[in-house]
């Protein structure tokens, strides 16, 4: 992975001195409590219903062991001994004292992590597919040109009080594991017709209160015009994004004010002027990607026969691996997830006991890399096919085996009414509600590939509106009630899901949830048809008789 | 009024004259960009320094046919977060390749001067002019960048 420079050290440590500066000249009442939240929340905090959060950048998700370790400390030091991970590959710490939180960036630093740019309106940490250099379906590795983002967007002088935040996402798979289609602006790495790879820039694509689908506005741009076609669209969202009302000051809604063809008329004009004379130079884009080269391999059989008994023989053993693991580029080799969805767990949450265990286990058999995934999951990215077992039977232990990735039980979940100051209802209960219910496992998984996105507020940080199913609080006259939608995906078949009917009370939800998972084994074709596509073949009629009749 | 030039703290030379206060036939004198568009040809004999203030909604292509004749064009910040000046200033340097002298003027806090100086600005009319010293030290805070 990426190792920092002196520059990018230096870089670091001055804004760590510049923020304990602003934030001592708070405390002194110098700078106004207005002036100070911007500050504040560039550098990552949030002031939550208890205390302060503190974000925390993980560039494309990537971590190294020391940097877990790290972060083990200052969930033991400046927490309650426990952080999570977000939707954007970030770590989220919910207990940090405000003043402490100076003292909390420069122990970052010293592991090459900081928590700049992760809220605030500005352009935040870029995210790419955790399966990155490893899958099998890449098409070229987005990691190094996410670096390349990375740098470009810190400290970028121009675009750090932009209409609303800022979101870019990169893939280099064919199939989507980043939400690209959602993102501010999503980039595709894909080859041309000659072979050379270039980016399919998608722009305007977001979540939240307006969930709207990026659309292409430019199929094919080389990567040494990366950074001069990223300036061009911010510029153009800095001085014409909507600046009067919040709720339409991201770039989803000039885009379609505008209209595509307009929007890209302006983009175009002004890329014109700057793209010549800041091409990115190859020599620049091999140096960042000698960073990203392939760890060392052993040179090993896709077939091992230990590792063949063992999953004959085991049949926990088996299902893990169907479920948690993925394939890898390199024979021998598997990628694993680690479920951060254990029932009874609050989803995506990580003590410092596991965080500690996580790295050792990183760096006995990881080449000590772990990545974050949107999904709030962790995987390994290498894990040698005779290590498979043991590895296993240690994350069985630390409680992050449960056989549930991209299940009805993966949930992704925002904090909820139980911390964060804008929800208007509680997600963590009755998403352990909705565990408990589903405590059959091999009911699971026979409901096979299903996304469950639950958001405590229309804010939407756990996308709710793309979720296969999305469950979404609402807040009525004081009681917590919740909307269901049906069909949404962030993946290639990009979709907004379908309003069910009104609100179900929230005594009512989990049983909703049931039902609908009871159409779905009634009505599918078989086994092999997806959730998503029987939603799609027979509509939501046959969910709402079911849901409504019964609540 | 005291405002930070060319990393200095120094008495304002410049005056802005509000689009209903007449026009004096000299000194330093920064007007409005609609005065400016009304009384270009009696600003043009004026002897002084001329400026125009740029409120975000202008367009910099509107001047850009006049930046030589300008010594001064302000960038004003109604809010500090109103981030439209970075992009007016970035413009006037770098595509306009404007020489002359670019002041950020309005509701900008001391903590912005550092990234406004990297976009081309190099005064600073702060409000709160007791914030000066504080904002010149900020210039300083970081030795590198990566754009």
């Amino acid at each position: 992975m990426y190792q920092y420079n002196d520059t990018d050290q230096t870089l670091i440590n001055e804004r760590v001195a510049q923020f304990k500066n602003q934030t001592e000249r708070f405390l002194k009442g110098e700078i106004a409590e207005d002036h100070y939240r911007s500050l504040r929340l560039m550098n990552g905090i949030y002031i939550q219903t208890h205390a302060p959060m503190l974000r925390i950048a993980v560039p494309y998700g990537l971590l190294s062991s020391v940097q877990l370790r790290k972060l083990a400390h200052i969930a033991r030091t400046y927490d309650k001994g426990y952080c999570h991970v977000t939707t954007r590959q970030n770590i989220q710490f919910n207990w940090p004292e405000l003043a402490q939180t100076p003292d909390i960036l420069a122990e970052l630093a010293t592991v090459q992590m900081h928590a700049i740019q992760t809220s605030g309106n500005c352009m935040r940490n870029t995210t790419s597919d955790p399966l990155a250099g490893v899958c099998i379906d890449e098409i070229a590795d987005p990691r190094a040109y996410c670096e390349i983002i990375r740098q470009w967007t810190s400290f970028h002088p121009e675009f750090a009080y932009l209409p609303r935040k800022f979101k870019i996402a990169v893939t280099g798979a064919t199939h989507d594991r980043a939400a690209t289609k959602f993102h501010d602006i999503g980039l595709h790495l894909v080859k041309n017709h000659s072979g050379e790879c270039g980016f399919i820039v998608y722009v305007g694509g977001g979540l939240g209160r307006t969930p709207v689908i990026g659309q292409v506005i430019k199929p094919f741009l080389e990567p040494k015009h990366l950074l001069s076609y990223l300036e061009a669209i911010l510029r153009i969202y800095n001085l014409f994004g909507r600046r009067d009302n919040k709720y339409k000051a991201r770039i989803k809604i000039l885009v379609r004010e505008e209209g595509l063809e307009n929007f890209t008329q302006l983009v175009e004009a002004e890329w014109a002027t700057i793209k010549d004379g800041t091409e990115l130079s190859q020599d620049r884009i091999n140096a960042i990607q000698a960073h990203f080269k392939p760890p060392a391999y052993e040179t090993l059989s896709s077939q091992n026969n230990g590792y063949s008994d063992q999953l004959q023989n085991d049949v926990a053993f088996a299902k893990w691996v169907k479920y948690n693991t993925a394939d890898h580029k390199v024979s021998g080799y598997r990628a694993v997830y680690l479920s951060l969805k254990a029932p009874e767990v609050p989803p995506g949450d990580l003590t410092d006991g596991q965080l500690d265990a996580i790295a050792d286990l990183a760096e006995a058999y990881s080449f000590g890399e772990v990545r974050t995934t949107h999904r709030q999951n962790l995987i390994f990215a290498d894990i040698k096919l005779t290590d498979l077992f043991t590895v296993w039977q240690k994350l069985t232990a630390l409680n992050l085996a449960t056989p549930n990735i991209g299940t009805a039980t993966d949930i992704i979940c925002c904090p909820g009414l139980d911390f964060c100051s804008l929800a208007n209802a509680g997600s963590i209960g009755i998403t352990k509600e909705i565990n408990a219910a589903l405590d059959d496992m091999d009911y699971v998984h026979d409901l096979g590939d299903i996304k469950i996105n639950f958001s405590g507020c229309m804010n939407g940080c756990a996308h709710q509106s793309v979720g296969n199913i999305g469950i979404l609080g609402v807040d009525k006259k004081g009681v917590e009630w919740y909307q269901l939608t049906l069909g949404g995906s962030s993946e290639n078949d990009a979709a907004i899901g379908e309003r069910l009917g009104p609100a179900i009370a929230k005594q009512e939800i989990t049983a909703a949830i049931l039902d609908i998972l009871d159409v779905y084994v009634k009505e599918r074709l078989n086994s092999d048809e997806h959730f998503l596509t029987t939603v799609k073949r027979i509509g939501l009629d046959p969910f709402v008789e079911q849901v409504y009749a019964t609540h | 009024m005291q405002l930070i030039k060319d990393q200095k703290i120094i008495d304002d030379p410049q005056q802005f004259i509000a689009d209903d206060q007449p026009l004096p036939s000299q000194g330093n004198i920064t007007v409005s960009l609609a005065r400016w568009q009304k009384d270009r040809t009696q600003l043009l004999k004026t002897a002084g320094k001329l400026g125009v203030r740029l409120e975000p909604t202008d367009a910099t292509a509107t001047i850009a046919d006049d930046l030589s004749k300008l010594a001064l064009v302000e960038v004003n910040f109604p809010l500090y977060t109103d981030g439209r000046a970075f992009s007016h200033a970035r413009h006037l340097r770098h595509h306009y390749r404007f020489q002359g002298e670019i002041r950020a003027v309005g509701q900008f806090m001391a903590d912005q001067v550092f990234y406004l100086s990297r976009v081309g600005v190099n005064s600073f009319q702060l409000a709160d002019t007791e914030k000066l010293p504080i904002a010149l030290s900020t210039l300083k805070d970081f030795s590198s960048s990566y754009q």
